[in-house]
């Protein structure tokens, strides 16, 4: 029993920062209907800078806070100077346009920071949380910086205008523009959420996985895998796919023998997979269908 | 003249839907636009905020719009309701209308609009927290013309704001926006298959036929040539 909840809540702790890559992809996702396959490049880099920030002497809290800003900036700044020319663009175009931010962070990352694998700290140390082996400091704090962000972006969504702007154009971009809402910048903006949503998985994966270049690879499969589990269409389905897989994950590699350990991302995959076969669209996605 | 269109084409890729039409919509008036099926009035509609290709001339109270984004257009006071509604169909009735009054800064007031426009439609107050995807036809219809209004709009143009309703629903609808023309002096540019109440209802009407303009005149005119209505709108 102890065991059970102990993998639980280890699979919770990296569910978190699966469920945040899920949202960032759930949200690219809503505004331009693609998939952006460099969003773990893209929260890579984020880290790097926030790594070369407390580098500099840059305190890990101000650090944090100021890579999450520039993250933002940067993501709208992606937007508007590569995918922007690209929206009318042809898919193959478009591929190639997520291939180059792609590569080009990918390798921009080993160029400035060489591919030397780094150690990124936490502030949240690692002895076990009040003297038990559940869970960890760090651990906690994954699950802790998650849930507070969740709350301020359901806030930001349900409670503000400009979130109600934002879901508007992403649900029907052409009643959108007929409320006066600029879907141009609605789309930008969901770029520069999405960028540093990943900057704070980024940050906070990286005391675990440390950092390096191809940091991410595993964590935006998993993210992926959660966003297509919960429903792209759907970002808080996004966000308990992520925690799902982070869970089941977590549970395959402990109680299933011989092949867990080195099978878990394959079973974590096949119960997607099963899901999928049940419900095409995720088990909180809807299919798009307008009303005429 | 509150919008004047000049030698105005549309086009749809390679396709020409509109062949160089001109209309005027004085301030405050109430113009009607007819047409069989196909003819061009959605386009019309369309082509004045911007969401097909153009050329020719759109000036609104005097400043040319052609060629501005919708949301730029839209922002100087003209509110579209589309044909089909373009309601959001996952959102709350309440939801809608917030997202009507998105381009004004004025929070205070808006809370008052929205009152307003429940009073008008006490059916919307009554479903204010419903997905609008789940109010019936009729009700979508007033959805669509309460958040219109959300805009403060100084014209609207009405894309078949009768369709799918039913007759004394319609008249309810026609009633309150001869009664908003009347009270705040809206310009309306109304797009009509039930062309006998348009022609009611309107000062002024333009007769569409495959992209041009085959007639122009005082809207009592029209009732009164037989030839005409035989001709082009069959009744
Ligand atoms: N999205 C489109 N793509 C290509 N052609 C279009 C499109 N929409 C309309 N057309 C064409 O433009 C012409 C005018 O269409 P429009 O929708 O303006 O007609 P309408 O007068 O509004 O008709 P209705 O009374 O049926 O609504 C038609 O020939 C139509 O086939
Ligand atoms: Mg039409």
């Amino acid at each position: 029993m102890q065991l059970l909840i102990q993998e639980v809540l280890a699979g919770l702790a990296n569910g978190a920062i699966y469920a945040l890559t899920a949202l960032a992809i759930v949200m690219v996702f809503q505004a331009i209907d693609h998939l952006n396959f460099a969003q773990g490049e893209m929260a890579t880099f984020s880290t790097f800078v926030a790594w070369q920030l407390i580098e500099w002497g840059v305190t890990y809290w101000a650090a944090f806070v100021l890579t999450v800003a520039l993250s933002f900036a940067g993501g709208i700044a992606i937007e508007r100077v590569l995918f922007r020319p690209l929206h009318k663009a042809p898919i193959l175009a478009l591929l190639v346009g997520f291939i180059a931010l792609f590569s080009i962070l990918n390798s921009g990352d080993g160029y400035i920071w060489n591919y030397t694998i780094k150690t990124f700290p936490t502030p949240f140390g690692t002895a076990p949380l009040f003297g038990s082996a559940l869970l960890d400091g760090h651990q906690a704090g994954m699950i802790g910086v998650t849930a507070v962000l969740l709350g301020l972006l359901y806030f930001f969504f349900r409670g503000t205008r400009l979130g109600l702007a934002m879901r508007a154009a992403a649900a029907n971009p052409e009643s959108a523009r007929l409320v006066g809402i600029r879907v141009g910048w609605m789309t930008a903006l969901g770029w520069g959420m999405a960028a540093a949503i990943g900057a704070v998985g980024g940050m906070l994966i990286a005391p675990i996985v440390f950092l390096d270049p191809n940091m991410m690879l595993g964590v935006l499969i998993y993210g992926f895998s959660g966003a297509v589990l919960g429903g792209l269409t759907s970002p808080g389905g996004a966000v308990f796919g992520g925690f799902a897989v982070g869970v089941i994950e977590s549970l395959a590699g402990t109680f299933i023998p011989y092949v867990g350990r080195d099978l878990n991302l394959t079973i974590a995959l096949l119960v997607i997979v099963a899901v999928l076969m049940v419900r095409p669209t995720g088990i909180f996605g809807r299919t798009v269908a307008s009303r005429v | 003249m509150m919008l004047e269109v000049r030698s105005l084409h549309a086009y749809y890729g390679q396709n020409e839907a509109l062949h160089g039409i001109e209309f005027a919509l004085p301030e405050g008036g109430m113009v009607a636009l007819l047409g069989a099926n196909g003819a061009g009035k959605t386009t019309t509609l369309r082509a004045v905020c911007g969401m097909v290709r153009t050329t020719g001339e759109i000036r609104f109270d005097g400043t040319s719009i052609a060629g501005r984004t919708t949301e730029e257009i839209v922002r100087l006071g003209i509110a579209h309701v589309p044909e089909g509604r373009g309601t959001f169909v996952r959102m709350s009735v309440e939801e809608n209308l917030q997202l009507g009054a998105m381009s004004r800064r004025d929070r205070a007031a808006i809370v008052r609009d929205v009152d307003w426009i429940y009073e008008r439609f006490p059916r919307l107050r009554e479903r204010r927290r419903q997905q609008a995807g789940l109010l019936s036809g009729g009700e979508q219809q007033m959805l669509a013309v309460g958040r219109a209004l959300m805009l403060r709009p100084r014209l609207m143009l009405l894309d078949e704001p009768s369709f799918g309703l039913a007759p004394l629903v319609v008249e309810e609808l026609f009633a309150i926006l001869a009664g908003l023309n009347r009270e705040t002096g809206v310009g309306m540019l109304i797009v009509e298959q039930n062309a006998e109440l348009a022609l009611e209802l309107a000062e002024r009407a333009y007769l569409l036929e495959t992209g041009r303009i085959v007639f122009a005149g005082p809207a009592s005119e029209i009732r009164e040539d037989e030839a005409v209505r035989r001709a082009y709108l069959g009744y």
